[in-house]
């Protein structure tokens, strides 16, 4: 992954920042051009709760290119405090452990290195609440 | 607006298989010789062809010039739609606009894809990129684990169990069998899909499609033209795309593909036609859940009663509608921008009574949907034999 396309990224993926239509005040993540309920372009900056609850999980046994090292690893989807949902990795819990309703917080962590001389990428990634 | 009817004037296939020994041009081309050998009309003018992974696993672009060239089409107009697996069904969707409107005349269309030119992961890597690269690829997510976490969920709200869902396998490896043209032409068992190895929870291998090379080429003209061309041509009723968003946690109900109830809505308001007159159907069941939700949100059966409904028969030939009798994507294969050029080769096959041994007895309608994504685009075709 180029350096650009990584660090261009970095307020959604690593601040959880989403945009909130200043018509209706819907939540969009990731942010559109365009409000996908009203139609608006004009959006506030919004940082996302950073606690949930899982709707959904699935555990990954057949990775796809740079995750080998991590099998088996857990996506999720979260449902956040404020109603968002979003798909993020589960992280600092066994697999088998992992439940469908388990109360989930975001936490700073590595999700993957980009090969000897690529950059290591980090993200929000989701464990459960402490 | 007036726009002409349109119709499929002659259909090749290819079997899906990892063909080893043929390459991308060399697929299409049996496939699209198969159609253009079938009638003599008087020219060719355009190829609009749908295909996915060439640029990532062939090193080709400009696919449509290179097909052109091959098939000595040179120098009609030619071009590639790529809409990830639903690529196929968009193409067959653009060549009946542009014959529809008025534009061209006589259409090559269809679907090429050579999913074995890839090396190591580079496939599945490719196939990922259907998803939302930035806010689902980026996280080690694959086009197979978003699907497992749908029907995660789909278990969890409707209380189904995997050997549900295994049923629909079973079912289209029995229907594939009879098709010389599948991948996986073998009966299996619920004990096949129950003991394969877990690729994403509750997703084991023989709950998704294989992986294969194949193409379909259709032939399209004017519905007034078709009769001086063939005896055996189906007309194109109705036929719509619609979209979803690409990143599924943005979806309201994370259960219903709303790109194939939009697109579905729209085909059979154009038809003037509803689920009941479907005699068979094609459906895009990538993953046994995909499978599920597409006959459930097509209108042909309740939300979360896919399974009972198999129970019954309900998607045999003599039920309420044949589902896949081509063996679907389970069993025949999902060579992925071709599929929906298949599967609407497939339909107008059983409407011309050319389907052999897997043939439904009096199709007079029927319908193919194709997906493109875990549900972001839909591309809907519904045929009806010729009168």
């Amino acid at each position: 992954m180029s350096v650009p396309r990584y660090w261009r990224e970095m307020p959604e993926r690593t601040r959880l920042e989403a945009a909130k239509c200043n018509r209706c005040g819907i939540i969009l993540f990731p942010p559109r051009g365009k409000c996908m309920n009203c139609g608006s372009e004009s959006f506030v900056q919004y940082a996302l709760p950073r606690r949930g609850k899982l709707i959904t999980f699935t555990i990954v046994r057949s990775p796809t290119k740079g995750f080998e090292k991590q099998v088996p690893y857990v996506l999720g989807m979260v449902e956040l405090e404020d109603g968002t949902k979003i798909t993020v990795p589960l992280t600092d819990v066994f697999p088998e452990d992992v439940s469908i309703g388990m109360n989930v917080e975001a936490v700073f962590r590595k999700v993957f290195e980009d090969g000897e001389s690529g950059i290591i990428e980090y993200a929000i990634k989701f464990r459960p609440t402490l | 607006m007036i726009m002409r009817k349109v119709a499929v004037l002659s259909t090749g296939l290819t079997k899906v298989d990892k063909h080893w020994r043929k390459s991308l041009r060399e697929l299409y081309g049996e496939a699209a010789k198969a159609a253009i050998n079938q009638t003599k009309v008087p020219q060719l003018d355009a190829l609009i062809i749908g295909n996915m992974c060439a640029s990532d696993l062939s090193d080709q672009n400009n696919i449509g010039a290179l097909l052109a060239d091959y098939l000595g089409m040179t120098p009609s107009m030619a071009y590639r739609i790529e809409a990830a697996c639903g690529s196929g069904g968009a193409a067959v969707l653009g060549a009946y606009t542009a014959v529809a409107s008025g534009m061209y005349d006589f259409v090559m269309t269809g679907g090429v894809e050579k999913l074995t030119d890839g090396v190591g992961g580079n496939t599945t890597y490719s196939l990922g990129k259907a998803a939302d690269a930035e806010f689902e690829l980026f996280y080690g997510s694959s086009f197979v684990s978003l699907n497992a976490m749908i029907m995660n969920h789909y278990m969890h709200v409707y209380h189904t169990s995997r050997e549900d869902f295994a049923d629909l396998a079973v079912l289209m490896h029995k229907n594939g069998a009879r098709n010389p043209y599948a991948q996986l032409p073998f009966p299996i068992t619920r004990d096949t899909v129950m003991n394969s190895d877990m690729i994403s929870d509750p997703i084991s291998l023989y709950d998704c499609a294989p992986v294969g090379d194949g193409a379909a080429a259709l032939l399209l003209c004017p519905l007034e033209d078709a009769p001086k061309y063939s005896d055996t041509f189906v007309e194109i009723v109705g036929i719509a795309g619609a979209t979803d968003t690409i990143n599924i946690s943005s979806r309201t109900d994370l259960l219903t593909l709303n790109s194939t109830v939009v697109a579905a809505d729209r085909a059979y308001k154009m038809a003037k036609l509803t689920p009941k007159d479907i005699d068979v159907a094609e459906i895009h069941d990538t993953f046994t859940i995909t499978g599920a939700l597409s006959v459930e949100d097509l209108g042909f059966c309740e939300k979360g009663k896919f399974h009972k409904m198999l129970a019954n028969g309900a998607f045999e030939a003599g039920g309420i509608v044949a589902i896949n009798p081509s063996g679907g994507l389970k069993s025949r294969g999902h060579p992925v921008g071709a599929t929906g050029a298949y599967q609407v080769a497939e339909i107008a096959m059983q409407l011309c009574n050319k389907a052999d041994k897997w043939q439904v007895p009096d199709a007079e309608v029927g319908l193919a949907q194709n997906i493109g994504g875990s549900g972001s685009s839909t591309y809907i075709t519904i045929l009806r034999r010729a009168r």
